[in-house]
């Protein structure tokens, strides 16, 4: 694996044309992903630091998770210092 | 040569024949070779004319960028909306004149792939393309090679994506872009997608120049533009409009209602604007502020004694008829947000809790479809629920205003199909 970067943050994604609906992802994150009325996910779109390991955590579940891998976590890196 | 301050331009020495090559080249003299097209392109300012208003030099520039050795330059005259009839008028005038601006912009990419898109609902046209580019690859073999495709006439076949889908997989679905600028291929080859009006402005800018082009229109819309102005006029027509004039000459032109309740600006994903606005100039800058856009060049035009909020519901409930039904948000919310407006609009047990539903439902709905259909379709709600505030408020107390019975429709939506019955491919 080697080192995993800790700085920077992330959102989930989802692919839309993947997802069905399944509804495991909001299992598996609830705190990520919450579902509307037809069962879809409504994600959270601002981005969590990567130092929030639990939540982190949970996003790799749900992605791992997904029956039709349409969740994917989005890395994004801090700004470097100009 | 065009005089440089004079219209019509795109739509110059037309007849009820489209212009054969040799007509066009001595209505339009034959082009000279400019040095930096591209540099031209930019200094014109043209902003594409299929609805999102996105600068066509920047996008040539990204395309030119980028590596491959078979780049596409993909003609985009689907004209999904059904209220629009520019891209038909233009390419049944003066098909080469559109050519002439696709061969430029393959020259300024550096394709060798030209793909022309026109919706096979629409023999006739398809018919003076064909035409002419029999007309063309007859006169010389050099160049680019010229071709005609006929997706189906689908509302989301003209997105970009779902044309290049279709170009590469003969499937008119939209793609997930997750990262933008994403750069649509067909094959491994990058493409570039521009709408029929705007390939027919280039065509303009390479022959004249950017300095000729900018002589019509306002300092940051520059050029004309194709208004299909449609709903309660006494001739639908479509006309052309120097960028800036004020929307009231536009509507009186086609001998419009002069005292309309709304218009609908910019297509059926657009937005309703209320008739006490139309003294405003007709451009995206001065639209800005009010919240609407040119959009795909579309205005209908709804009088005072139809409803608002019938109309949008028929044009919502065909809208999402005409989704891809690949993204649940869109499958299934576009026919609920049509489903409420329906219990508003016409008798129903709950029109008050249906409000409150379609407000609630268009938050959750926005954003999360692969393309912007959903979100044009919320455009499109949000600006009904503001322009017709009066009338949804009396809807959901139960005083039903006179034009909701009325027989007569002023926006037109085609016949809905069932849904085993859209072909996409």
């Amino acid at each position: 694996m080697g080192v995993r970067r800790r700085s920077g943050s992330f959102v989930l994604r989802v692919n839309p044309i993947l997802c069905d609906g399944f509804g495991h992802c909001a299992e598996l994150a609830p705190e990520l992903v919450q579902t509307d009325e037809w069962g879809y996910p409504i994600l959270r779109s601002e981005p969590v630091p990567l130092t929030d390991a639990g939540v982190f955590e949970s996003a790799r579940y749900a992605e791992r998770g997904c029956p039709r891998q349409a969740l994917h976590i989005h890395r994004i890196s801090e700004k470097k210092p100009q | 040569m065009i005089p440089p301050n004079s219209l019509p331009r795109l739509m110059h020495a037309a007849s009820d024949r489209p212009l054969t090559l040799a007509q066009h080249e001595a209505a339009f003299a034959s082009s000279t070779s400019r040095t930096s097209l591209l540099d031209e392109l930019e200094a014109s300012g043209l902003t594409g004319r299929g609805g999102a208003g996105f600068p066509t030099a920047q996008k040539a520039r990204l395309i030119r960028e980028q590596r491959g050795h078979n780049k596409f330059m993909v003609v985009n005259a689907m004209e999904g909306e059904p209220a629009s009839h520019k891209d038909q008028t233009l390419l049944s005038a003066n098909p080469h004149l559109v050519l002439d601006g696709a061969e430029y912009l393959a020259s300024m990419i550096g394709a060798n792939n030209i793909a022309v898109c026109v919706a096979r609902d629409n023999p006739s046209v398809v018919n003076h393309v064909g035409r002419a580019i029999h007309e063309r690859t007859r006169r010389s073999l050099r160049g680019p090679k010229l071709e005609l495709h006929t997706p189906p006439w689908r509302y989301v076949a003209g997105e970009e994506s779902a044309l290049v889908h279709w170009l590469d997989d003969n499937e008119s679905l939209p793609q997930y872009r997750p990262n933008r600028p994403h750069i649509l291929k067909i094959g491994h080859g990058p493409a570039l997608v521009d709408n029929a009006e705007t390939c027919a402005n280039v065509g303009l800018i390479g022959r004249y120049g950017a300095q000729w082009y900018r002589s019509l229109g306002t300092a940051a819309t520059p050029g004309s533009t194709l208004v299909s102005v449609t709903g309660a006029v006494d001739h639908p027509t479509v006309v052309e409009v120097e960028l800036g004039t004020p929307l009231r000459t536009i509507l009186a032109t086609a001998g419009a209602d002069p005292d309309p309740q709304a218009v609908l600006l910019g297509g059926y994903g657009g937005s309703w604007l209320d008739g006490s606005h139309l003294d405003v100039a007709y451009d995206n800058e001065s639209l800005k502020p009010l919240g609407v856009s040119t959009g795909a060049g579309v205005i209908v035009v709804l009088p005072k004694s139809a409803c608002g909020i019938v109309e949008t519901q028929r044009i919502v409930h065909w809208m999402a008829n005409e989704s891809a039904r690949q993204c649940g948000p869109c499958a299934f919310g576009l026919p609920a947000l049509a489903e409420d407006l329906s219990h508003i609009a016409h008798q129903s047990r709950d029109p008050r809790g249906a409000h409150v539903r379609l407000v609630e439902r268009c938050a959750v709905i926005e954003g999360r479809g692969a393309c912007r259909h959903p979100d044009g379709v919320i455009r499109f709600v949000r600006s009904a629920l503001d322009v017709f505030a009066n009338d949804f408020s009396n809807h959901v107390r139960g005083s039903f205003c006179n034009g909701t019975r009325a027989t007569r429709h002023f926006a037109t939506v085609p016949s809905l199909e069932r849904e085993e019955e859209l072909v996409w491919e």
